[in-house]
């Protein structure tokens, strides 16, 4: 259980995906303008995640390492991701269409989002079982969540401030990135005060 | 004249990292010191090169609407092909580049440059942009990392600089020194860049946002506007 504790925890502060790990900046810098969208692109992220995980865990454990197939792991597992998005978008349009309406055009995005296909080639990496696989996943997926959510709100002071020419739009929010990540840099060391 | 336009405006004009601003996420993580940024920028390159090359040869027979799978498909081949011989003949560079080898599949410079130019040109013109696009994409990831390492680190390729090498400030080889020198860089290029080429003038095709930017002032914005 503590291991659980202890992987979901460094993976939402110590190892954020967005914030230390430089994985997702792209939905990061380009979503995170509004609460809104910031929150519907996360929940999208969050739940392709734990499905990729999900999905890419056993096919990488009982099909490519047993057949020697360890090479196919980019393409399987891209091809996997892209196909799931739209099973996921399919089967979201046709029984849940209310949260089809909200996360629907976050969707298509995802594919080329390098935080999904980052967890799943990580959790392979670090050799995890498939619980603490999906652990992992939840908790980059939380921690996405939660970089995007504090950014949105930086972002939105920062849009009404007068900032020098040069610095308007991009440059002045990664600044407020470099920032936001020197805040998470000081979660450092708190598990292993926390769990020995 | 005119072909050889298609490679020089990658490297500056069209800057994929410093003035498109794609390919945000292996920028930032390998240009914490100069040979990982070269490493990354030249297995991109390569990967880039012949993906526009088989992208443009193939573009009459990949039917429009599956483009985007049979492009990644495509791209995750030749990723694996290097990622393999990395693995053979630099085990050094794959520790160093870890994860972000195998994530050059979802790089959006070079799904990009397959949408928006490949696609659409001749096999000849498409190698020399994806020329262009490689050798911009190294050179700005290689002025990233010099100033990350000699700041940083107080080293340059590994040698150390006498005064600099006590003197250093850790935290810009650290990941919020990343996004710092990123955006230092883009507000230099702002200020004395003199095109000020604005991204939707290149069509924001292959950009994964254009669905929610929503300004449908792209080909795929237009696309997602119209659903």
């Amino acid at each position: 259980m503590t291991r659980f504790i202890i992987i979901l925890l460094s993976a939402v502060f110590i190892n954020n995906y967005v914030l230390s790990r430089f994985l997702g900046i792209c939905p990061f810098l380009g979503v995170s303008k509004k609460l809104n969208s910031a929150t519907g692109m996360s929940l999208a992220v969050i739940f392709v995640m734990l499905m990729a995980t999900a999905v890419t865990w056993p096919i990488q454990n009982y099909l490519l390492t047993p057949y020697d197939l360890g090479y196919l792991q980019t393409i399987v597992f891209i091809l996997v991701i892209a196909a799931l998005v739209q099973l996921v978008e399919i089967v979201l349009k046709r029984f849940l269409p209310s949260l089809h309406r909200s996360l629907g055009v976050y969707l298509p995005l995802i594919t080329t989002n390098c935080a999904v296909l980052g967890v799943t080639i990580l959790n392979i990496d670090e050799g995890y079982t498939f619980w603490e696989a999906m652990v992992n996943s939840l908790g980059s997926g939380l921690g996405f969540f939660l970089a995007m959510v504090m950014f949105s709100g930086v972002r939105s002071t920062i849009e009404e401030r007068n900032i020098p020419k040069s610095f308007r739009g991009l440059p002045v929010t990664l600044i407020a990135a470099s920032i936001t990540s020197l805040a998470f840099m000081g979660f450092g060391g708190v598990i292993e005060n926390l769990f020995g | 004249m005119k072909t050889l336009q298609h490679f020089s405006k990658g490297i500056i004009k069209e800057n994929p990292v410093l003035v498109l601003v794609l390919g945000t996420c292996p920028t930032l993580a390998t240009s914490t010191s100069v040979l990982n940024a070269l490493g990354m920028g030249a297995a991109a390159t390569i990967v880039l090169f012949f993906s526009n090359i088989l992208i443009s040869a193939l573009r009459k027979v990949i039917p429009d609407k599956v483009r985007i799978p049979c492009y990644i498909v495509l791209i995750a081949g030749l990723v694996t092909a290097v990622q393999m011989l990395v693995k053979a003949y630099a085990p050094d560079l794959d520790q160093a580049l870890g994860i972000y080898l195998p994530l050059i599949v979802v790089n959006c410079i070079i799904l990009g440059r397959a949408e928006m130019f490949a696609s659409k040109n001749r096999v000849f013109d498409s190698a020399l942009d994806a020329l262009g696009m490689g050798v911009g994409f190294t050179l700005a990831l290689f002025l990233m990392a010099t100033i990350r390492e000699v700041f940083g680190n107080g080293t340059f390729c590994g040698m150390e600089i006498p005064v600099l090498a006590d003197n250093h400030i850790s935290i810009l080889t650290m990941a919020p020194g990343g996004f710092f020198v990123f955006g230092i860089l883009i507000a230099a290029v702002n200020k004395f860049g003199k095109h000020k080429p604005r991204k939707k003038d290149f069509g924001c095709a292959g950009c994964p946002h254009s669905e929610v930017c929503g300004k449908g002032t792209c080909p795929s914005g237009k696309e997602a506007a119209d659903k």
